[in-house]
């Protein structure tokens, strides 16, 4: 039996299946990312003076992922405009390099993006510590500028099994240029670029320190819904990757020898679906990365 | 055209001719590609205007949101096709905005649910 309105709209909405599907869906959508953006707005007002931190992650690397969506978009909705012109070639070639920079995209996430952060750490100082490690926080120069205070100090953690070893009493951490010169103006506000770590190692004892960990969700809220955030926006680029990959096998060929239409509707729908995850990128970019 | 291994698409072409509307499309085209590019002109704007000090933090928040909901209305209004839709998937997104906003304001409530200890 043949389903009807795959094709042709329903008289009566104007609209076909999978039209009402995909919008259907990503109503939903809106509710699921709504609600961690709302916990965002809710952990970010909450959070301490100094508890939400700024300029950790690299925002070249972050502007040419958004670039690399923004193009993708523009050539998915080129992929369905070449098959409404009946130009199939076209239509290939414009979801192979959809595909291709979702992949860029993906990969730069998880093999660049996230391990960096992987093998950064950073230890929070107990408010009472903080006086004794003011050469590394700068904090009475932060006061005096009237900016917030610095409570952590990070880098590169050079003696990794104090992580795991209690009879370790103190970590070696060789810094960030934040806390290495953290009297300078240059640190006061984060960069475009990201600056170069220093030589210098400090040692932090334990006992100063109110929590460590290297730069995974549990480090602090930040990291947490930025984490939770950006793994399930990824999980949204990975499931759009599979319904690129599908639409370039022959199944995808002989659905448009037999009605060119419905591959046209079927890749409006995908790139609906593509589209919403570049809008919510386009929010998760400035919240994280510069705001 | 000229490759007959490709699958078959030569032949449907044949089968199925271009719509009349293929210029219309091809006009189409033009608007997708400038408002690819205004999106990153809009990005790079972003960034930029990230690093100047528009008096308080809260100031460079809002400026921020703002140019990401424009950017974001284009990629709705034009890519999404939102700018010529059917009545039905208005009346979807109404109900969603009226949902989502339902669900913002609830956390926010958390703010007025003050810890008695």
């Amino acid at each position: 039996m043949e389903i009807p309105y795959t094709v042709k709209p329903r008289p009566d909405t104007g609209l076909w299946n999978a039209k009402i599907g995909i919008w259907l869906f990503l109503a939903s959508e809106v509710m699921l990312f709504g609600g961690l953006f709302s916990a965002y707005i809710f952990l970010r007002l909450g959070a301490e003076p100094g508890y939400w931190p700024k300029g950790l992650l690299n925002v070249p690397v972050g502007t040419i992922n958004t670039a690399i969506l923004i193009a993708s978009s523009v050539s998915v909705v080129f992929a369905w405009a070449a098959l409404k012109m009946r130009n199939f070639k076209r239509y290939r070639l414009c979801m192979m390099f959809t595909l291709l920079c979702g992949v860029v995209f993906l990969g730069v996430k998880l093999g660049y993006e996230w391990p960096a952060k992987y093998h950064h750490f950073g230890a929070f100082i107990k408010p009472e510590a903080r006086a004794k490690y003011e050469e590394f926080l700068g904090n009475e120069h932060l006061a005096a500028k009237g900016l917030h205070p610095r409570v952590e100090i990070s880098g590169h953690l050079e003696n990794h099994d104090a992580l795991h070893d209690k009879e370790i009493k103190e970590y070696h951490i060789r810094l960030d240029a934040v806390n290495a010169d953290p009297t300078s103006p240059a640190n006061d506000h984060p960069h475009f670029w990201p600056r170069p770590m220093s030589d210098k190692v400090a040692h932090v004892a334990k006992e100063d320190v109110q929590w460590a960990s290297m730069f995974l969700p549990k480090h602090s809220t930040y990291f947490a819904v930025y984490y939770t955030i950006t793994g399930l926006h990824g999980l949204h680029v990975l499931g759009g990757l599979v319904m690129f990959a599908y639409f370039l096998l022959p199944v995808s060929t002989r659905l448009y020898q037999k009605d060119p239409d419905h591959l046209a509707n079927r890749i409006e729908v995908v790139g609906l679906f593509w589209h919403f995850v570049d809008l919510v990128w386009i929010f998760v970019f400035p919240l994280f990365y510069l705001l | 055209m000229s490759d007959p291994h490709q699958h078959g698409s030569p032949a449907t072409a044949a089968d199925h001719p271009v719509p009349h509307d293929a210029a219309h499309f091809h006009d189409h085209s033009k608007l997708y590609l400038g408002v690819g590019a205004a999106l990153l002109v809009l990005t790079a704007a972003t960034v930029g205007l990230s690093y100047v000090h528009f008096g308080s933090e809260e100031m460079n928040i809002l400026i921020g949101m703002l140019l990401a909901t424009f950017k974001a209305s284009l990629v709705a209004l034009i890519f999404m096709h939102l700018k010529e839709e059917k009545m039905t998937i208005y009346q979807f997104m109404l109900a969603t905005m009226v949902f989502v906003t339902g669900l913002f304001l609830l956390t926010l409530l958390a703010f007025k649910d003050h810890i008695v200890l």
